[in-house]
């Protein structure tokens, strides 16, 4: 039997360990080897995670795959590790990235590949096992672990203005995910444990629900970024090389609305209920102005960044209404999400690879020259824009169903978005791809390369095909989700309030 | 006759350490300088036979010596056994870098051996005598370990104010403990936490007494406000000389501060909380929100210095048994740090050439990736980033902090532990984002870098497996405080 491995350590440890090996190779005199073992690596990282879904129980909600292992004693601190159904499509969405960075790295990185391909495998790793750490202080260190390749990436490998943008992205993070130390440490007096569980069964009382939540809310709302503390991530963005791009917008930003799941929720759910306003009220901020900001950005990273805010936002306002719908609807936008930002940054990337610009002014006509690319880039813009028939539309369709039933203006304000989205998404591919041919540099674009035209093939028939079938992914959270919302509406504030 | 035996066998690793050092001293009288290399491995023996002689008498009962005076618990033995591997990893590191600067010298070992013997006694000291004995022993030996390069007019000048000022903080630690011996009659610090236990005396002298003590300790320990000779003396002494003073020393000066305001003056731990209180959060703010205008790197580390003592206060000022396990944790992460942390510098620096401008780490990565990727370890680990020790250590502190209640405290305590990633990010920057300025090759002795790599390594696995050495400091603290 698969299931007496123990595969979400593998999943974990599996890229990891490649990563290390890949950094053994050395110089950039041994690149080539580096980049085939980091593909091998990737796609040992991914096949490791296949079984958390073939071998899923989908009547379950609870976490399985589970190991349990004491780790330090001292402060009854266990490697605790387990999935459920909320966590298995954001894995396997994880081990599926690394593969594509991997791949979309390959000729476009030329100095210090080895340490380039290194970061991206051991960052997956670590991404891992945030999805899947049950204990508190296990989920904290990787969770901060996984800064450090990510402010490396962005680093030595970035645009202009790198340092400015990592060193914010390292510090927001940081400061953000330091309150949720406290509130880990808090709940541990509480219980004498660092184990989840043991925190969802906690009886809190509303300010101190409050409390914890908030600190919750600096480390996580940062992460996704909500409204008002989004300003890392544009930068981070626009400074990051491809890859790191992609990371960020289809997973990393993933972290703080699983976490806000797996932590925030759960364990301070009066809390939740309590401040469900405000947080309904900063997504729709998100959604509505964000979009507005995206309209008028002049760079093409920069618009996909905010759009990734603005659609964020989606996520969250699913999250706050507390229903099945929005709940649903809020975890295919995530991984939708991954994989259409991810392609929108893989086509920003293969266009700064030839011009190395990404001013939307540099361009024009883009479509003469490069048909081929430009059938994938305006696939990829409709589905950001929400178009029926691919997987953007159905998270955010999802999304306002379950906001019409709590409030119509909630869902009236969302849906003003998928015009908003279409506005500024399908501007930008008129300005980038049609019209006519802007200048000499334009004109001489070459198609896309073999590679090129097979990353963002595999990503165009994921987007199709989850928006044509999604329940591969419902199918997966339904159990979850309901254990969940039904852990949710039980108050855990104590006796005699 | 069997007494003073038994007396004699509880301290023999100062004594056989005391012997040693004479002895190095006396042979170096005759031995030619390419000779030099029979008193580094010497030194080297002596620290190995000190540390077979400590685990050998090791048990975890408590046992005293000299009437009281000296005590051979759990928690001197460990702390010996660390000073011991500190400083054997010191010699390491200091050995090339004393040869190219002619400091190569019987002296230094000698001196070395001394001031670990002083450290010692601070350790095991149960009598306030015998711990300002210990105490001065030692800062007898660094002040001249400072001057040893005594054409170097910098270092002559941080020896200079490190004499005074040091001087003036032994000299307040002494009448602090003449006031508490006036309280109580006793000099013994066993004798004193019972008598206070019994009523204190006279109120309004005894804290006279404690508020001196406390100052003495927290001017030895460089916290603020009595911090001003730190970055000083960091920056004018010789690299190996700073990392003497920053590294193992510290394991002394907290068994000193659990012997006296632990051990001796617990009864009035309300009143020294309250200072420590005031000292560690402003040790963290200032050592922090300092060392981001520091271009110099032995200033930058002076300053992250202070604000690692203000994180050691943090776990003491808990006033518990848990504050307390985790402040030995945290302090004997910090030598780890501090010794690789300078060790780096040594191994940058040349003849003729000292590393210790952050410039001067520009582009690492691409003349050494390796040492960079160390460099990179220690830096997270100083500024708390997990899976590295120095995250732990601050987890651990804090979490005693919060049990003791100051919520606020940590918080504040938290934030400014962002404000202190700064600098430490700015190093890595310095080694990964920028070009190098000077593309010369490392060239340093391989057991230095053997050294770096192990030391620098021990913070990873020892972050990925941090019970061992929280393990150790809770042993310690349990079967010493009972």
């Amino acid at each position: 039997m698969m299931t007496d491995l123990p595969i979400i350590s593998l999943a974990i440890w599996v890229p990891i360990l490649a990563g290390i090996a890949v950094l053994f190779t050395g110089d950039d005199r041994r690149a080539c080897l580096a980049r085939w073992m980091a593909l091998a690596g990737s796609i040992a990282g991914f096949l490791v995670t296949l079984p958390l879904y073939t071998e899923f129980n989908f009547a379950d909600g609870g976490f399985q795959f589970q190991e349990r292992l004491s780790w330090i004693p001292a402060f009854n601190i266990h490697y605790h590790l387990g999935v459920d159904g909320i966590s298995v499509p954001l894995i396997l969405l994880t081990s599926f990235i690394t593969m594509v960075v991997v791949v979309a790295g390959w000729e476009v990185i030329e100095k210090r590949v080895a340490q380039y391909m290194a970061s991206f495998l051991i960052m997956s790793g670590l991404m891992i096992g945030v999805f899947s750490a049950l204990d508190a202080i296990l989920y904290y260190v990787f969770w901060e672990a996984m800064l450090i390749p990510m402010f490396l990436v962005i680093g030595i490998w970035g645009g202009q203005n790198r340092v400015y943008a990592t060193i914010k992205f390292f510090l927001y993070t940081l400061l953000g995910s330091l309150l949720m130390l406290v509130a880990f440490i808090y709940l541990y007096h509480q219980t004498d444990s660092f184990a989840l569980v043991d925190y969802y069964r906690l009886p809190l009382a509303l300010p101190v629900q409050v409390l914890i939540f908030l600190a919750f809310f600096m480390a996580f709302a940062v992460k996704i970024p909500m409204w008002p503390v989004h300003t890392w991530l544009p930068d981070a963005h626009v400074e990051a090389p491809t890859g790191g791009s992609v990371v960020l917008a289809a997973i990393m930003l993933k972290l703080g609305a699983y976490s806000f799941l797996r932590f925030a929720m759960p364990i301070a759910p009066d809390a939740a209920h309590y401040l469900a306003g405000f947080m309904i009220t900063l997504s729709l901020i998100s959604i509505v102005y964000i979009a507005f900001v995206a309209l008028v950005q002049k760079d093409m990273k920069k618009l996909i960044a905010y759009s990734s805010i603005s659609h964020m936002g989606f996520v969250t306002l699913g999250m706050f209404i507390f229903n099945p719908l929005g709940m649903e609807g809020a975890i295919v936008q995530m991984i939708s999400h991954g994989f259409i930002s991810g392609a929108m940054f893989l086509c920003v990337g293969v266009l700064y690879d030839r011009m190395h610009s990404r001013q939307i002014a540099d361009y024009g006509g883009v479509a003469n020259t490069m048909p081929t690319f430009a059938a994938f880039a305006v696939l990829f813009a409709m589905a950001n824009a929400g178009l029926p028939g691919t997987s953007g539309f159905v998270g955010e369709f999802l999304v306002i169903l379950g906001a019409l039933q709590v409030n119509f203006w909630y869902a009236f304000l969302a849906a003003l978005t998928l015009i908003f989205g279409a506005a500024y998404t399908l501007w930008m591919v008129k300005r980038v791809f049609y019209g006519e041919i802007a200048n000499q540099q334009v004109a001489a674009l070459k198609d896309l390369s073999k590679r090129e035209f097979f990353i963002l093939a595999v990503l165009a028939l994921l987007v199709i095909g989850f928006g044509v079938y999604p329940a591969p992914i419902t199918e997966l959270t339904n159990a979850s989700v309901s254990q969940l919302l039904s852990h949710l509406a039980q108050s855990k504030l104590p006796a005699g309030y | 006759m069997s007494n003073i035996f038994s007396d004699l066998i509880t301290a023999l690793p100062e004594i056989f350490v005391l012997g040693m050092a004479m002895f190095i001293l006396l042979l170096d009288l005759f031995l030619k300088p390419s000779q030099r290399g029979l008193i580094f491995w010497l030194a080297q023996l002596t620290l190995a036979g000190a540390a077979v002689i400590t685990i050998i008498t090791h048990t975890p009962a408590v046992t005293y010596a000299f009437n009281g005076m000296f005590v051979d618990d759990p928690m001197s033995d460990v702390l010996k056994v660390m000073t011991y591997i500190g400083t054997a990893m010191m010699f390491v590191y200091t050995r090339h870098y004393l040869t190219l600067r002619g400091m190569f010298r019987g002296e230094y070992y000698a001196l070395v051996l001394f001031a670990m013997v002083g450290m010692m006694v601070m350790i095991s000291g149960q009598n306030f005598l015998t711990l300002y004995m210990g105490l001065e022993l030692l800062s007898l030996c660094l002040y001249a370990l400072v001057a040893l390069d005594r054409d170097n007019p910098r270092a002559t000048e941080a020896a200079m104010k490190y004499f005074v000022l040091g001087a003036l903080a032994s000299g307040m630690l002494l009448y602090g403990m003449s006031m508490i011996y006036g309280a109580t009659g006793s000099l013994n610090i066993a004798e004193v936490g019972q008598s206070l236990t019994q009523g204190a005396p006279t109120y309004s002298m005894l804290i006279l007494g404690l508020v001196f003590i406390v100052s003495g300790l927290a001017f030895k320990l460089g916290a603020v406000p009595f911090q001003m000779w730190v970055p000083d003396v960091y920056h004018g002494s010789p690299t190996a000389m700073t990392m003497l003073i920053g590294s193992v020393p510290k394991l002394a000066a907290f068994a000193m501060v659990i012997r006296l305001l632990v051990q001796g003056l617990y009864v009035l731990a309300v009143d020294w909380q309250g200072m420590l209180v005031i000292m560690a959060v402003l040790s963290i703010a200032i050592g922090n929100v300092t060392a981001i205008a520091q271009t110099n790197l032995k200033r930058m580390l002076a300053y992250s210095t202070i604000s690692h003592i203000g994180f050691l206060l943090f776990g003491l000022m808990s006033a518990s048994m848990n504050g307390f396990a985790s402040a030995m944790f945290y302090v004997s992460a910090y030598v780890l740090m501090t010794l690789a942390g300078f060790g780096m510098i040594l191994l940058l620096s040349r003849q003729g050439f000292e590393a210790e401008n952050l410039d001067d780490l520009k582009g690492l990565n691409q003349r050494s990736p390796w040492n960079a990727f160390l460099m990179l370890i220690v830096m997270f680990s100083m500024a708390g980033v997990p899976p590295t020790l120095g995250f732990y250590a601050k987890f651990t502190v804090l979490q005693a902090a919060l049990e003791a209640g100051f919520v606020g405290l940590v918080i504040f305590a938290v934030l400014m532990a962002a404000v202190g990633a700064f600098y430490y990010l700015r190093v890595v920057k310095l080694m990964y984002f920028d070009d190098p300025q000077d593309t010369s090759p490392i060239d340093a002795p391989t057991g230095m870098r053997v050294m770096l790599s192990v030391n620098a390594l021990s913070l990873l696995v020892l972050g990925l497996l941090p019970q061992v050495l929280m393990g150790v400091a809770a042993y310690a603290m349990f079967y010493s405080m009972n």
